[in-house]
């Protein structure tokens, strides 16, 4: 590799691998590190102790540490940082790592090791990180040279947030952070093996503009690639220059404003029915930065059976094709793809078939109409999806919101429209329960002051609760919107519907008094029982603005996330609630 | 509607192929795991594998012999390509290309088979290379099908132990593999 770069500290002085570490971080930036501590890692810990410039986030398990990290990075678009010790500090941090790994999050894991000499020999909290780490990262570095410790770091930053971004792991050895070397850090890594592609290929492009402009049944479908790569306002003006439908995935909501007209909600899985239905009956479907996957299509022979062309913007070739055949793959960055996709499409944009259009959007209309969405407004049960509907008018839909993994987190995606990209920070891909929390932490130290909440289960806020110490030590005034159901609810839905009502381990026996558990921590714990007092309670929580406030609401036990399209089962092979 | 478009059809799977893909990746330790790591966390069948570096000692040469349909070959070189330390790398059975494998075989080569055992190496142009009184260890190369025939042609139970390379390959012609 070639290293240009400035020196930062002039002279020869020699440092140490730790302090380097941190010069590092400083010359990138970083403003938060979240990690834990431990023998390995205890210079660098010495390094962070002297100097107030990159601030050190004290979580309760390297979980936390990755998670937050993660979430820092999706709410603020800057690479996330965290920093374990070796042996238990990693493997700790596996799952985090894997999240962000399946959601393509910029992150950078910094690991501590035994010493070089120990490698090998079953040290005291040795373990193979790199080996550990390789099938969930992007990129993984174990440096064994101080004087390659700057320059693998610039990498690792780089390699993060490049390209498809990634998480990167640079794993460091007790004895390289003692070793001293004079600090250059460079301003640019140039790898001979990777150069990730930015600009579509124009006849492509040109191809794409004529599909779209013949389109009679057109769909715009958009992913967390959107998200990822700050597009949201192209997307918006190819959706308005065209007037064509747009759906969301579960990673990209928010790359179209929730409220919409032309907006169906989101796919998959949970979709909505008009989303689910335009999807498979389109003539022409653009794919922007999404990735067709088992919980959008389920069915890939079912979605084969109507004919459509497929264009696929995505700027990782091995996404395209990977489970849909495309007719016109655009392998780019999105916004450069969609700026040059605009400049051709615009001055035609009158070339649009009006008349073939506007009976599209009356057969969608038709679609929109079933109200999928729909629950019993009148229950005297508190339902899940009133909860999300009352968040999202008290926070006016200008929350950040996190979820864990479950059916609350499918209400949420459902019924809080979002207006803004980097609003909803959930776990798609691995679909990890215990990142609500955590994530709200780092969402929440990457915007100060703005409104955050984590809409959770009781089942998966309790994998990462030990975080609610973490909120005490930095006053991070999360707001803790619990569907408290008793039950891993979507295991229980799941159960009742392919498994003949027989709820193996999924009631939730034996829960915390979680108020009482909230106050202990030093927190504002509230219980809601009944639909009445949802409204009140959210608005009191929300004006608490300087508390963590923890609302235990008790919902009903027996709710279902509709529409529902079975695992295998094609996009218009939804069950509807009032088919049950 | 129509007849269904032929390319939103599901994979139509066609038949597993027999493919050799030339890699050059970075010289350095882990790269190799990286590969192997790859071909099992997604499924994909390694037939052979061969690897050293080349005249640039900061970069290796990889000879994969895998099979798959074009779907699958078609992700196992764009996964590879995604690979951070992999520079380049070829399809060599998309055109015309030579393969080699080396083997070593010993062989019972004692009494009146001794003579034979000679005569079948010459046949396929093998050499011996190390003697025994009642063995030989004979070099073969060529391309796998060829050190087949020659296993197939000997009588089992002379054959005291073999090792082959796995394939390298390089393409026909003018075609180079080079950063
Ligand atoms: C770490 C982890 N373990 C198991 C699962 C499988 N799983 C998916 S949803 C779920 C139940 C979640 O229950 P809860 O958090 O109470 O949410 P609810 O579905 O009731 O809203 C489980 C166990 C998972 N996603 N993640």
């Amino acid at each position: 590799m070639k290293i240009t770069g400035t020196e930062i500290s002039g002279d020869a002085v020699e440092v140490s691998g730790a302090e380097i570490v941190v010069k590092c971080l400083q010359a990138e930036g970083v403003e938060y590190i979240f990690g834990y501590p431990g023998g390995a890692v205890l210079f660098i810990y010495d390094e962070l102790f002297k100097q107030d410039k990159v601030r050190h986030v004290l979580v309760r398990h390297e979980q936390a540490a990755a998670h937050a990290a993660d979430a820092y990075s999706r709410a603020s678009q800057k690479v996330g940082v965290c920093l374990v010790t070796s042996g238990p500090g990693v493997t700790n941090a596996v799952t985090g790592i894997a999240t962000a790994y399946m959601d393509s999050i910029p992150m950078v894991i910094l690991s501590g090791q035994v010493p070089t000499h120990a490698i090998g020999q079953d040290a005291f909290q040795e373990v193979d990180a790199v080996g550990i780490t390789r099938p969930c990262v992007k990129h993984n570095f174990l440096v064994k040279d101080v004087r390659e410790l700057a320059a693998t770091i610039k990498k690792a930053f780089v390699i993060a947030s490049t390209g498809r971004p990634g998480p990167v792991l640079v794993d460091i050895p007790k004895d390289v952070t003692v070793a001293k070397t004079p600090f250059h850090y460079p301003d640019s890594a140039a790898m001979r093996s990777y150069n990730p592609v930015t600009k579509g290929h124009p006849g492509q492009i040109k191809k794409a503009a004529q599909l779209i402009l013949e389109a009679k049944r057109p769909m715009i479908y958009s992913g967390g690639g959107v998200i990822l790569s700050d597009s949201a306002p192209l997307l918006a003006r190819l959706v308005k220059t065209l007037g064509f439908p747009v759906t969301n995935t579960l990673m990209g909501l928010g790359g179209y404003p929730g409220d919409d007209r032309q907006f169906l909600g989101m796919l998959g899985m949970h979709g909505t029915y008009e989303a689910n239905m335009a999807m498979q009956h389109c003539d022409v479907l653009v794919a922007v930065g999404a990735r067709f996957d088992d919980r959008v299509i389920g069915n890939p022979g079912h979605f084969g059976q109507v004919p459509r062309k497929i264009i696929h913007i995505d700027v990782d070739p091995s996404s395209i094709s990977k489970r849909v055949k495309v007719d016109v793959p655009i392998v780019g960055h999105v916004p450069d793809v969609l700026e040059e996709l605009l400049r051709q499409l615009e001055p035609q944009a009158a070339k649009v078939d009006q008349k073939a259009l506007a009976a599209w959007w009356a057969q969608i209309e038709l679609w929109r109409g079933r109200d999928c969405l729909r629950y019993d407004r009148a229950s005297a049960i508190i339902k899940p999806q009133l909860v999300v509907e009352k968040l999202y008018e008290v926070t006016k839909g200008d929350a950040f919101i996190t979820s864990d993994v479950g059916q609350h987190q499918m209400w949420a995606a459902q019924f809080y429209k979002f207006a803004k990209p980097r609003r909803w920070i959930n776990s798609g891909g691995l679909g990890t329960m215990g990142v609500g929390l955590p994530y709200a932490m780092g969402a929440q130290l990457a915007n100060p002051g703005a409104t955050v909440a984590c809409v959770t289960g009781e089942a998966s806020f309790t994998m990462c609760i030990q975080e609610l110490s973490t909120c005490k030590q930095y006053r991070l005034p999360l707001k803790i919107v619990l569907l408290n159901n008793r039950y891993m609810g979507m295991v229980r839905q799941w159960q009742q519907f392919f498994h003949g009502n027989r709820y193996s381990e999924s009631y939730m026996d034996a829960l915390p008094d979680f108020v009482k558990l909230a106050e202990s921590f030093g927190h504002v714990g509230m219980r809601i029982e009944k639909p009445g007092d949802v409204e009140g309670a959210l608005k009191e929580a929300f004006a608490r603005k300087n508390d963590l406030v923890f609302m235990d609401f008790l919902t009903d036990q027996t709710e279902n996330v509709y529409p529902m399209v079975p695992g295998g089962k094609g996009l218009s092979e939804m069950i509807l609630s009032e088919e049950l | 509607m129509n007849a269904p478009s032929p390319y939103t059809l599901p994979f139509v799977e066609t038949k597993a192929m027999r493919h050799i893909i030339s890699i050059l990746l970075e010289n350095e330790s882990g790269a190799l795991s990286r590969v192997a790591g790859l071909f099992s966390a997604r499924g994909y069948n390694i037939e052979s594998l061969t690897v050293a570096p080349t005249e640039d000692p900061s970069l290796s040469r990889m000879t994969i012999v895998t099979t798959g349909s074009d779907d699958v070959i078609e992700q196992i070189t764009k996964q590879l390509n995604k690979l951070i330390e992999v520079v380049k790398l070829v399809d060599l059975s998309e055109a015309a290309h030579i393969e080699r494998e080396l083997m070593l075989i010993k062989v019972r080569a004692a009494g009146k088979d001794r003579e034979e055992m000679k005569r079948m190496a010459d046949i396929f142009r093998g050499r011996i290379i190390d003697v025994t009184e009642s063995t030989y260890t004979i070099e073969l190369t060529g391309d796998g099908t060829k050190l087949d025939a020659f296993i197939e042609a000997l009588d089992k139970t002379a054959i005291l132990e073999t090792v082959r390379t796995g394939a390298s390959g390089i393409a026909r012609g003018e075609r180079v593999l080079r950063v």
